[in-house]
C-alpha cells in the first residue's frame, strides 16, 4: 500500500465523465454534482448527451458526457477544460480527450480499450500506447471490467449485471481522489434499490472498491479537498434548470392563488416540465399530455379561460405549431405562459443540444401584429425566478408571455439558493365580480389590462374570439380606425410591462470601452470573460438582459454610454439585429452556433480581438 | 330548484348573419329552446366553437362563448372542462372543422371522454369559405376546388366516432326539430363525451345534399329512427323492419324488426347499421347509435389529484421549497 500524502486543497475542479450512452454517465454525473452541493461546493454542470437513446454501443456519435465544476469560490459556468476525463470506451476517449487540461488525470478503462471497440472509434491500434497521452496526461489505465465482477463478487450477481456497476467503481475512486463523503451517493442507492438487494449490495461492494482501488493506486497517490464556497447564507438544493422552472411555476400559481395547468406535448429539452409537473399532484397541479403542441396551447387557452393558470411547455419546432394559437391568447387577452426551452434547429436540427436561435421567433414569429412578452432565465436557478415573474406579468396584464429557456440551462445543474417566503411577494390574481351591464374589454387604467371575467360567475356571460373586437364591449367590429386603434392598444399593453422591470444592473463601469450585452444562458461565460478581462485593467463592462420584450427602459442610456457594443450569441446575431434597430447603435455580434456553450475562453478571446 | 329560463334568456343581443334559409337556424333555436330546459345556471354553460359558418353559433347565445381557431374546439374544450369540471361544456364544430383540420383533436375528446357535448353541423361543404368541398362530400362532388368533381372518400362522422371510442354517438337533422330536440338533450344527459351529427343544409353552396333523406314525403322511408330498446322500423305506416342475420343486415316487416340496443359495449352493430348506401335499398340510420358510459377524464383527474393528496398532504409553499437533499451556508 502506498502511503497517501497529506490531502492538498485545491480551490476548483472539473470532471468529465465520457462513456457510451448505456454507460450511466449522467447519473454518476448526477451523484458526484449532488454530493458536492452537499459538501457546500459552488457547482456547475453540463449534461451532453446523444439523440439516441442507446445509440450503436461503442461509437463516437453514442457518447454521453457529464462535465461538472466544482469549487470553493463563486463559479458561473461548467468550465471550459477539464482536470479529469474519465473515458469508458476508445470512442469515448477519441471525442473527448482534446478537453483535458495538460497533467490532467486521464482515467480510462482499458477494458473496452480491445480490438472491437477501438475499430468502432476509429483507432487502428489503441491511442494508450501513444507516448504523447502518457507524456502529457496522469494516465490512470484500468481494466473497469474486470475490477467490478470481482468487487461485486459473492452477490450472486451475473457478469453481465455486474458490468453495469462500473460507472459506480469509477465514481468511488473519484470521491476518494476528492475526499468526497460516500453518504448521499450510498443513500441514493439504497432508496432506488430498495426493492432489489442484490443491486444494492453490488452497487455498493462497486462503490467501496473503488475507493479502495484509488487509495492503492500508484497514479492517484494525492487526495485533494475543495473547501465549501462563500455563497450567500442560507439553504440551498441542487437543482437543473427544468426543475427549477417547474418549482417556479408551481411557486408562481401559488404566489398569483391560482391553480396551475399544464398542457403539453413531449419534446427534447422541454419534457422534463412535464414530467416534473405531474408528480406535483398534491399541489393541486393539473398536466394533461395533449395529441399535439396545437392541443397542448389549446388546452392551456381553455384553462385559462376557465380560471386557471394555464401554461404550455415544448421547444422550437413546438412553438412553430403553437403560433396561430397564441395569436388567439393575444387577442382575446388571456393569460397564459408558453415555455420554450431551445434546442439546435431549424426543424429536428440539434434535438439534445443548445441554441438561442429561437429569440425572433418568439419576438416575431406571429401572423399579424401580436406583442407578447418575452423572458429568459440567465442560469438555471434563475429559471425558478424568470417563471414567476412570467406568471406575475401574465396574470397582471392579461397576456401570454414567453418563456425562453435552452438545453443548457435546463439541463445544467447548480446550487439554488431556497428563496425566504417572505421574499416571495404574493399577486392574487383579480377576477371580474358580478356586476350590471358587463363589458369584457374595458381596461385598466394602468395596465390596459382587460377583466378576466371566469365562467360561472352570474351576469358575466360574454362571448370573446379571434375576430376583431370593439374596445370595452368586445363585440366584434370590423371597422378599419377600430383595427388600428385595438392593434396599438394591445402594443402598448405590453410595452407598459417595461414599467415594471428592475433597473438594468451593470457589471463593471457605467461607462467605457467596451459594453458586452449577453441574454439567456450566455450569463456564466460572458461574466466570468468580462470578470478577466476587467482584472487586466480593460475597461469592459457587461449587461445581461432578462427582459428580451419589451426591451428595458434604460437599456438606451446604457448602450450610449460604451464606445463599443459585443453581443456574444449562440445564433447568428438575433439580439444584434434587435439592438441595431431599436437604438441605431453599431454593435458586433460573436456568434457560435455549434449547439455547444460559449467557453469563457473563447469570448475572452474575442474580447482581446476588439481592444 | 326551478330556474324556469326561457328560450329568450339564451338569446344575445349579436344580430344573426347566416344565410336566410340556412339549416343553422333552426338549429340555433332548437338548442336554446334545450338549453332553457336544462336547469342548469346560464352562467354555467361554455360554447366553444372553432371556425366556419356553424362556428359563429356562441356569439347568439347569451351564456360564456368562445369563438377559437379553426379545428381546435375540442382541445380548447377540453382545457375549459378539466380545469373547471363544474362548467356544463359545449363544442359547436363543421364538418370541415371537426373532420379536417381538428380530425385529431375530436379523436382524442372522444377517446378520452372528456365530459362534454360536441354538435357537429354537416353541410358536407367548407360553407365560411365559400364552398369547397369537405371531407363528407360525396364523391364527385362539384366546387370551386373540384371543377370536375372531387375523387377522394368521404369519412362517415357516426363511424369515425364509434372508432375512436366516443361513448355516445347520435345524428339528427335540422329540419326534424323535435328528434334534434330529443337527441341533444339526451347527448347532455349522457355523462361523458357525446357527438351529435346533425345533417345541416347550407343553402348557398351545398343545397339540397340531404334532400334524399330528408324531404318530407320520403323521409320516413329513407330513415329509420335509432332508439334505444325500441324496435328497428320505419316507413309511411311503419312497415317495414331491420334485422340482424348472420348474413348481414335484411329488411323484413315490421312485426320481426330486431329492438335497438344502443347500450352494447361493442359497437359492431351501430357500424354495421351505418355500411348501408344513402341511394340503396337501406333506410339511413338517424338517432342514438351509441351511449355506453364510462369514467370520464376531467373526473379521474381530480380523483387522482384528491387521492394523491390525502396520502401526500396538501402541498405549500413551504413543502414545494424544502423538499430533496438540501445543505445550509452560513448562519440559518
Ligand atoms: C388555420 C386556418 N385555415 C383555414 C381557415 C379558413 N377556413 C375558415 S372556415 C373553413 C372551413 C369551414 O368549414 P366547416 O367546418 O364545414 O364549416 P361551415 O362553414 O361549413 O359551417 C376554412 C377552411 C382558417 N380560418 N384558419
Ligand atoms: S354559406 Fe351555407 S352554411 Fe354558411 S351561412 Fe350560408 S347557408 Fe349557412
Ligand atoms: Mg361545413
Amino acid at each position: 500500500m502506498t502511503q497517501t500524502a497529506q490531502p492538498t486543497s485545491l480551490d476548483e475542479v472539473v470532471i468529465r465523465f465520457a462513456g457510451d450512452s448505456g454507460d450511466g454517465m449522467q447519473l454518476v454525473g448526477n451523484q458526484f454534482s449532488n454530493t458536492s452541493a452537499l459538501a457546500g461546493n459552488d457547482l456547475s454542470t453540463f449534461p451532453d448527451y446523444p439523440a439516441e437513446i442507446r445509440a450503436p454501443v461503442g461509437t463516437t456519435f453514442g457518447v454521453s458526457g457529464f462535465q461538472v465544476r466544482f469549487a470553493s469560490k463563486k463559479i458561473h459556468t461548467p468550465g471550459d477544460h477539464c482536470d479529469v476525463l474519465v473515458a469508458m470506451n476508445p470512442a469515448a476517449f477519441k471525442v473527448h480527450v482534446e478537453a483535458l487540461k495538460p497533467g490532467g488525470i486521464l482515467l480510462v478503462n482499458t477494458g473496452n480499450f480491445d480490438g472491437k471497440n477501438l475499430k468502432k472509434a476509429g483507432y487502428e491500434t489503441s491511442p494508450l500506447e501513444d507516448m504523447r497521452y502518457k507524456e502529457q496526461f496522469n494516465l490512470v489505465e484500468i481494466n473497469l471490467n474486470t475490477a467490478v465482477i470481482h468487487a461485486v463478487e459473492g452477490t450472486g450477481l451475473s457478469s453481465k449485471d455486474a458490468l453495469r456497476s462500473k460507472n459506480i467503481l469509477a465514481l468511488g475512486m473519484l470521491y476518494w481522489v476528492y475526499s468526497r463523503s460516500l453518504e448521499p451517493t450510498e443513500q441514493w442507492l439504497k432508496e432506488k434499490f430498495s426493492k432489489k438487494p442484490m443491486v444494492l449490495e453490488a452497487n455498493l461492494k462497486a462503490l467501496h472498491a473503488g475507493v479502495k482501488i484509488a487509495e492503492n493506486s500508484e497514479l492517484l497517490q494525492t487526495q485533494h479537498t475543495i473547501a465549501p464556497a462563500p455563497l450567500e447564507a442560507g439553504a440551498y438544493k441542487n437543482l437543473m434548470g427544468n426543475a427549477a422552472l417547474s418549482m417556479g411555476l408551481v411557486a408562481g400559481a401559488e404566489l398569483a392563488e391560482l391553480p396551475l395547468f399544464l398542457g403539453s406535448y413531449p419534446i427534447t429539452p422541454a419534457s422534463d416540465i412535464l414530467h416534473y409537473l405531474a408528480r406535483y399532484k398534491n399541489y393541486g397541479v393539473v398536466t394533461f399530455q395533449a395529441e399535439d403542441e396545437i392541443a397542448a396551447i389549446a388546452a392551456a387557452i381553455g384553462a385559462s379561460f376557465s380560471g386557471s393558470l394555464g401554461v404550455t411547455a415544448t421547444s422550437g419546432p413546438g412553438i412553430a405549431l403553437k403560433s396561430e394559437a397564441m395569436g388567439l391568447a393575444v387577442m382575446t387577452e388571456l393569460p397564459l405562459l408558453v415555455i420554450n426551452v431551445q434546442r439546435g434547429g431549424p426543424s429536428t436540427g440539434l434535438p439534445t443540444k443548445t441554441e438561442q436561435a429561437d429569440l425572433l421567433q418568439a419576438l416575431f414569429g406571429r401572423h399579424g401584429e401580436c406583442p407578447v412578452p418575452v423572458i429568459a432565465p440567465y442560469s438555471s436557478s434563475d429559471c425558478f425566478h424568470a417563471a414567476i415573474e412570467a406568471i406575475k406579468m401574465a396574470v397582471q396584464y392579461m397576456t401570454p408571455v414567453i418563456l425562453l429557456s435552452d438545453a443548457s440551462i435546463a439541463n445544467g445543474a447548480e446550487p439554488f439558493l431556497i428563496p425566504d417566503l417572505d421574499s416571495l411577494e404574493k399577486f392574487p390574481a383579480q377576477k371580474a365580480k358580478t356586476e350590471e351591464n358587463f363589458m369584457p374589454y374595458r381596461r385598466d387604467e394602468k395596465t390596459l389590462a382587460r377583466p378576466w371575467a371566469v365562467p360561472g360567475t352570474p351576469g358575466l356571460e360574454h362571448r370573446i374570439g379571434g375576430l376583431e373586437k370593439s374596445d370595452g364591449s368586445g363585440d366584434i367590429d370590423y371597422s378599419p380606425k377600430n383595427h388600428e386603434t385595438m392593434v396599438g392598444l394591445r402594443n402598448d399593453k405590453v410595452q407598459r410591462i417595461a414599467n415594471t422591470y428592475a433597473p438594468l444592473a451593470v457589471y463593471g463601469e457605467d461607462q467605457g470601452d467596451l459594453l458586452v450585452v449577453g441574454w439567456g444562458s450566455t450569463y456564466g461565460a460572458i461574466r466570468s470573460a468580462v470578470r478577466n478581462a476587467q482584472s487586466n485593467g480593460q475597461s469592459v463592462s457587461h449587461v445581461h438582459l432578462r427582459n428580451l420584450w419589451p426591451l428595458p427602459l434604460d437599456l438606451q442610456d446604457i448602450l450610449k454610454s460604451f464606445s463599443k457594443v459585443l453581443i456574444p450569441e449562440m445564433n447568428s446575431g438575433q439580439l444584434l439585429r434587435i439592438l441595431r434597430s431599436e437604438y441605431l447603435i453599431d454593435a458586433v455580434g460573436y456568434s457560435k452556433i455549434q449547439g455547444q456553450p460559449f467557453a469563457t475562453q473563447e469570448i475572452y478571446d474575442h474580447i482581446q480581438t476588439i481592444f | 330548484m326551478s330556474l324556469s329560463y326561457k328560450k329568450k334568456d339564451f338569446v344575445s343581443d349579436q344580430d344573426v348573419r347566416w344565410c336566410p334559409g340556412c339549416g343553422d337556424y333552426a338549429i340555433l333555436s332548437a338548442a336554446q329552446q334545450v338549453f332553457a330546459k336544462l336547469d342548469i345556471p346560464k352562467e354555467n354553460f361554455v360554447v366553444v366553437s372553432g371556425i366556419g359558418c356553424s362556428s359563429r353559433f356562441p356569439y347568439y347565445v347569451n351564456t360564456f362563448g368562445f369563438h377559437t381557431i379553426h379545428g381546435r374546439a375540442p382541445a380548447i374544450a377540453s382545457g375549459v372542462k378539466i380545469a373547471n369540471p363544474d362548467l356544463d361544456v359545449w363544442v359547436v364544430t363543421g364538418d370541415g372543422d371537426a373532420l379536417s383540420i381538428g380530425g385529431n383533436h375530436i379523436i382524442h375528446a372522444a377517446r378520452r371522454n372528456v365530459n362534454m357535448t360536441v354538435l357537429l353541423f354537416n353541410n358536407r361543404i367548407y360553407g365560411l369559405t365559400k364552398g369547397q368541398y369537405s371531407p363528407t362530400s360525396d364523391p364527385g362532388t362539384k366546387t370551386g376546388s373540384t371543377p370536375y368533381g372531387s375523387l377522394d372518400t368521404p369519412f362517415n362522422p357516426i363511424t369515425l366516432m364509434l372508432g375512436a371510442g366516443a361513448g355516445f354517438v347520435a345524428r339528427t337533422v335540422d329540419t326534424q326539430i323535435p328528434h334534434m330536440k330529443s337527441v341533444i338533450e339526451a347527448a347532455h344527459a349522457y355523462q361523458g363525451f357525446s357527438f351529435v351529427e346533425i345533417l345541416q343544409n347550407c343553402v348557398i353552396f351545398a343545397d339540397k345534399v340531404f334532400e334524399h333523406i330528408t324531404e318530407k314525403g320520403i323521409r320516413d322511408s329513407r330513415q329509420v329512427n335509432l332508439m334505444h330498446g325500441e324496435p328497428l322500423v320505419y316507413g309511411n305506416d311503419l312497415e317495414k323492419g331491420l334485422q340482424f342475420t348472420a348474413d348481414g343486415l335484411k329488411i323484413v316487416a315490421a312485426d320481426q324488426a330486431d329492438t335497438w340496443d344502443a347500450q352494447q359495449r361493442d359497437a359492431a352493430k351501430a357500424y354495421q347499421i351505418c355500411q348501408s348506401q344513402e341511394n340503396g335499398e337501406f333506410p339511413v340510420p338517424i338517432g342514438i347509435f351509441h351511449s355506453v358510459e364510462r369514467a370520464t377524464l376531467d373526473a379521474q383527474v381530480h380523483a387522482q389529484i384528491a387521492e394523491t393528496t390525502e396520502k401526500l398532504g396538501k402541498g405549500s409553499l413551504t413543502s414545494l421549497l424544502q423538499s430533496g437533499e438540501i445543505w445550509n451556508v452560513g448562519e440559518k
